[in-house]
């Protein structure tokens, strides 16, 4: 039956399908919002790497005699209250938001894609009560209980990264669940279960890989999201503490100077916040587009 | 058609007399990533006035691009890069918007396959319907009248009901009726019908197919009809054209064609169909190798060259003209010997007959019984099955969908669980009714082949793994002796080694079903259901399918549930068939006796629905209305409300038991008694004419 006609034809067919990968990298290299969110999100990661040992002056310590100096050639983003080069605090200042923002994602994305295949996997008695119990959390706002919940546990990095990732879990774990559900009708789930696989197996060798694009998306988004809540806990003083050069901590720290006509204290940090913000989002909808085509 | 009828035509424009439609020399092309890859090379057809006009071919060739072609609706990445399309008399391609719209609205329809999809689930079917007249700009009542009247000539019994409902609530022969009532509605020249019937039920299809021949009758409308299946085809057109690779390869009227093939790719499909009583021990089914070529790709030479028997260095480096054998015509240097296409299987390479009865059945299933839902809403799936299946046997399923064939495969699995008090038995020992609690060994007796490929390989995993999973839980073998098993395996199912790294959506529709009788047949299982298992493939790989699995049977003497709604590949493969209706078995017994008679009056109806290409159908008997709800099922005889033999009052209380049929083994659920269910219909009918 194997003839060398019908080898060929099909290793020809194999190979227009394996192009199918790269064609899908291509075409998210052509995408220029794609790119540009990259070159956004590349910048930063770069600064928050590599920032302490590029940037100009000292981010910690300022010139006591040099405060609140506008931009000039010397200080290209001004200086702020304590004399600190606000340029070179921007630059450190991406090393933590992008420490803590991912890791929260991380977090979230693992809690909830575990329990967005036991919901949608299991459905029945179990689905019902952690649905209900995901609905309940996502009524809440989640700065309040995030504020709440870091009051209790005491404010730290590692605090902020437990609470906003278990926060988003649950909104991961809906997206997962009805993936999954579509998922689990195909007919290789029962094939899995006829050779008597068991369902922790079934759930993460055989669902799990094809729920991976939707996944992805999501949590892309959700870190669009986790590096706004960040910030917005550092302004308000419960995220990243002092004396980080973070940006949501500096916004708060410099924003009553607004009115006194220092606007570059607030202006590049608060700019670098929607950039980074941004930057994301623009990547999440080309990986969005890109799996989706 | 009355004489004033042709007047008022013939009066509508210079262009009455011209031909439906007329492709010239159609190139076309689909631009996909920056390139050309070219779906149609220069085919030319023409449809006169009133003519039915087939177009047959694997998929892939082409059929509906030509189709939407037709219409000038083609994708955006549709180029047409030479040739002509006249539609009525005009040129489609020179015609402005406003012409083009004003044609598809008055003089072409179009009828798809899928009628769900083709009707706006949220309008009611009677404003969809209507709405084609007030377009004409008839006012809001009347455009109502004349859709009513339009639905009641599709043979829709209670067209004002009808109208109230959404496109949901109707079955999939209702939806196309009410799509093909649309497509009449503008009393079209053209009407395209592009595998209308395909998702039907055979029952179904014939009715529906039996109203577009009506209709044509009375409508004097021209037809281009689009099929896979050979069969329908013949049944309905007067012409057909047998497309392959984007080439109209022969062309000529439908009897002529179908009996005396000119091309070989035309003889090749004609033998690859499990034609009127072919059975596996008659021997192998032909088959067409290799596979379609790439669209696209450049052939110097005739197109179907590289899976041509009969080609030569010509054949691979000229392309055939289209040569007028008078009437007909052929694109084949040797149209002549066309039908000396030698074989690709040896035809006397025949199955051993391997099912032994004596010792005990490997499965015995006893008074099954799955029912879904609530005690209010109780639907009864499967009621009293009780059957059983001898080693080497294949046990044939047939009925209409909502049968409960799938239900059936899925109980018998442990996918659900039956309902208290079955008994199903593998080998004599108890088998539990869900698969969690089923021991090892069980489990790899019995497994399945699904009828989607797509679904039931999972598209992250490679072959190796789909194989060597289901040989590391269903053996114990070790490492070694399992990569052995794994490649012999593969090569039982003829896939070759290098595509153990692939995945499957490298693959074609029948590798990818050979992955999964492969993964069925790693712990050497005594019991393989296939549900519907060739139904999602072409024609030549469908008889691929079916010899590997009769090979595969011979072989090792496993047994077969073979479902499908094909009584023809059902017929080739089965030694017993077993046939439900609304979950109940209404015949059993060994293959031929069902086929030939005295058969169940639901048997009769269910073989008399299948087209065939040699015309030579039994009369018709027809089914009226559609299979009733399981929910509510009728009282008596479940089948008395669609019966041609109902006898009366009995049948409408009392539901008969399973009595002897016309042979041991065979069984009948009817009231009427063997003997009378031998009489042939016609005569009883003639006989009831002469009473009256």
């Amino acid at each position: 039956m194997s003839t060398p006609q019908m080898d060929m034809a099909e290793a020809r067919k194999a190979d227009s399908l394996k192009s199918a990968r790269y064609e899908r990298l291509r075409l998210l290299a052509r995408s220029w919002t794609f790119m540009a969110g990259l070159i956004i999100v590349l910048f930063w990661v770069g600064c928050a790497l590599f920032g302490s040992a590029l940037v100009p002056q000292d981010p910690f310590n300022g010139d006591l005699l040099n405060t609140l100096a506008a931009p000039s050639a010397d200080n290209w983003f001004g200086t702020d209250q304590l004399g600190r080069d606000v340029f070179s605090r921007v630059i450190v200042g991406a090393r933590d938001i992008l420490t803590v923002a991912p890791l929260a994602t991380i977090l979230g994305t693992i809690l909830g894609t575990t329990l967005g295949l036991i919901t949608g996997y299991f459905r029945g008695l179990v689905d019902e009560s952690v649905s209900r119990v995901i609905d309940a959390i996502l009524a809440l706002p989640l700065v309040i209980i995030a504020l709440m919940a870091l009051v209790a546990l005491g404010t730290s990095n590692t605090t902020v990264v437990i609470v906003i990732g278990v926060f988003f879990a649950p909104i991961v774990a809906r997206t997962v669940r009805s993936a999954v559900l579509s998922e689990r009708e195909l007919d290789y789930v029962a094939a899995a279960q006829l050779r008597g696989e068991n369902a922790f197996y079934i759930m993460f060798a055989e669902i799990l890989p094809n729920v991976i694009p939707p996944i992805l998306v999501e949590s892309t988004v959700r870190l669009g999201y986790a590096i706004f809540t960040v910030a917005t806990l550092s302004f308000i003083g419960f995220g990243i503490q002092p004396p980080s050069p973070d940006w949501g901590l500096a916004v708060s720290e410099s924003y009553g100077l607004i009115n006194g006509g220092y606007w570059w204290t607030v202006m590049f940090d608060a700019c670098a916040i929607a950039s980074l913000v941004v930057g994301v989002n623009l990547v999440a909808d080309g990986i969005q587009g890109a799996l989706e085509s | 058609m009355t004489m004033t009828d042709q007047t008022s035509i013939a009066s509508t424009g210079p262009a009455a007399a011209a031909d439906a439609l007329v492709i010239r020399d159609l190139d076309l092309a689909y631009r996909v990533r920056g390139k050309d890859r070219q779906v149609l090379r220069g085919v030319s057809l023409r449809i006169g006035r009133g003519e039915a006009y087939g177009l047959v071919g694997e998929s892939g060739c082409g059929k509906s691009t030509a189709a939407l072609a037709a219409v000038r609706y083609l994708p955006r990445n549709g180029r047409v890069r030479s040739g002509s399309i006249l539609v009525d008399g005009r040129d489609l391609f020179k015609l402005g918007g406003a012409d083009l719209r004003h044609l598809r609205a008055n003089t072409v329809s179009m009828v798809y396959q899928d009628p769900g999809r083709a009707l706006n689930p949220s309008i009611r079917v009677g404003r969809q319907v209507a709405e084609i007249f007030v377009l004409k700009g008839m006012p809001q009542a009347e455009a109502f009248r004349r859709a009513a009247e339009m639905l009641r000539r599709v043979q829709i019994a209670d067209p004002t009901s009808v109208m109230e409902r959404y496109p949901h609530q109707l079955s999939g022969g209702m939806q196309q009726r009410v799509a093909i009532a649309m497509a009449l509605s503008i009393n079209p020249r053209l009407l395209i019908l592009d595998e209308p019937t395909t998702g039907l039920d055979a029952t179904v299809e014939a009715e529906v197919l039996d109203l577009v021949a009506k209709l044509r009758g009375e409508y004097e409308t021209s037809v281009l009809f689009i099929s896979h299946n050979l069969a329908v085809i013949a049944r309905m057109c007067d012409r057909v054209g047998v497309l392959y690779a984007g080439t109209l390869v022969e062309e000529g009227t439908t009897a002529e064609v179908f009996a005396n093939p000119r091309h070989p790719y035309t003889v090749g499909l004609l033998r690859c169909l499990p034609r009127r009583g072919r059975r596996k021990d008659h021997g192998r089914l032909d088959t067409i190798p290799g596979f379609l070529p790439t669209p696209g790709a450049v052939i110097p030479g005739c197109v179907f060259a590289e899976r041509c028997g009969l080609a030569t260095d010509r054949c691979h480096q000229e392309a055939p003209p289209l040569h007028d054998l008078g009437g007909r015509s052929s694109r084949c240097h040797y149209h002549e010997k066309a039908s000396e296409l030698p074989r690709t299987t040896p035809p006397d390479l025949s199955a051993q007959a391997v099912v032994s009865r004596e010792g005990q059945p490997v499965l015995r299933v006893e008074k099954l019984n799955k029912s879904f839902g609530t005690a209010q809403h109780l639907v009864q799936a499967l009621r009293d099955v009780s059957l059983e299946l001898w080693p080497g046997e294949t046990l044939g399923l047939v009925g209409e969908s909502g049968s409960g064939k799938t239900t059936f495969a899925r109980v018998l699995m442990g996918l659900t669980g039956p309902d208290a008090g079955a008994t199903l038995e593998l080998d004599g020992k108890p088998l539990a009714g869900r698969v969690k609690e089923r021991t090892n060994e069980a489990l790899k007796s019995l497994q399945i082949v699904f009828q989607n490929p797509d679904s039931a390989l999972n598209r992250s995993h490679t072959i190796r793994r789909l194989i060597d999973r289901s040989l590391r839980k269903l053996t114990n073998l070790p490492s070694a002796a399992r990569l052995d098993r794994l490649i012999a395996l593969t090569r039982a199912v003829r896939l070759a080694d290098r595509y153990l790294a692939a995945r499957p959506r490298q693959l074609s529709g029948g590798l990818k079903q050979r992955v999964a009788i492969a993964r069925a047949f790693a712990g050497d299982p005594r019991i393989v259901v296939c549900d519907e298992p060739t139904s999602a493939l072409d024609v030549s790989v469908q008889a691929a399918i079916l010899n590997l699995l009769a090979e595969l049977q011979s072989e090792r003497k496993v047994s077969y549930v073979f479902i499908s709604h094909d009584l023809g590949t059902v017929r080739y493969l089965s030694d017993r068939i077993a046939v439900l209706y609304l979950g109940r078995l209404m015949e059993i017994g060994p293959a031929e006796r069902v086929f030939s008679g005295p058969h169940h009056p639901y048997t009769e109806a269910l073989l008399s629905a299948v087209p065939t290409i040699d015309g030579t159908a039994p009369e018709r008997v027809r089914l009226k209305g559609e299979i009733p709800s399981a929910i509510n099922p009728p009282s008596g005889c479940v089948f008395h409300t669609r019966c041609p033999r109902q006898l009366g009052e009995v049948c409408r209380s009392q539901e008969p038991p399973l009595l002897p049929g016309a042979e041991p083994g065979h069984f009948i659920r009817c009231h009427i008694p063997v003997t009378g269910l031998a009489v042939d219909r016609r005569e009883l009918k003639s006989a009831q004419g002469a009473a009256e």
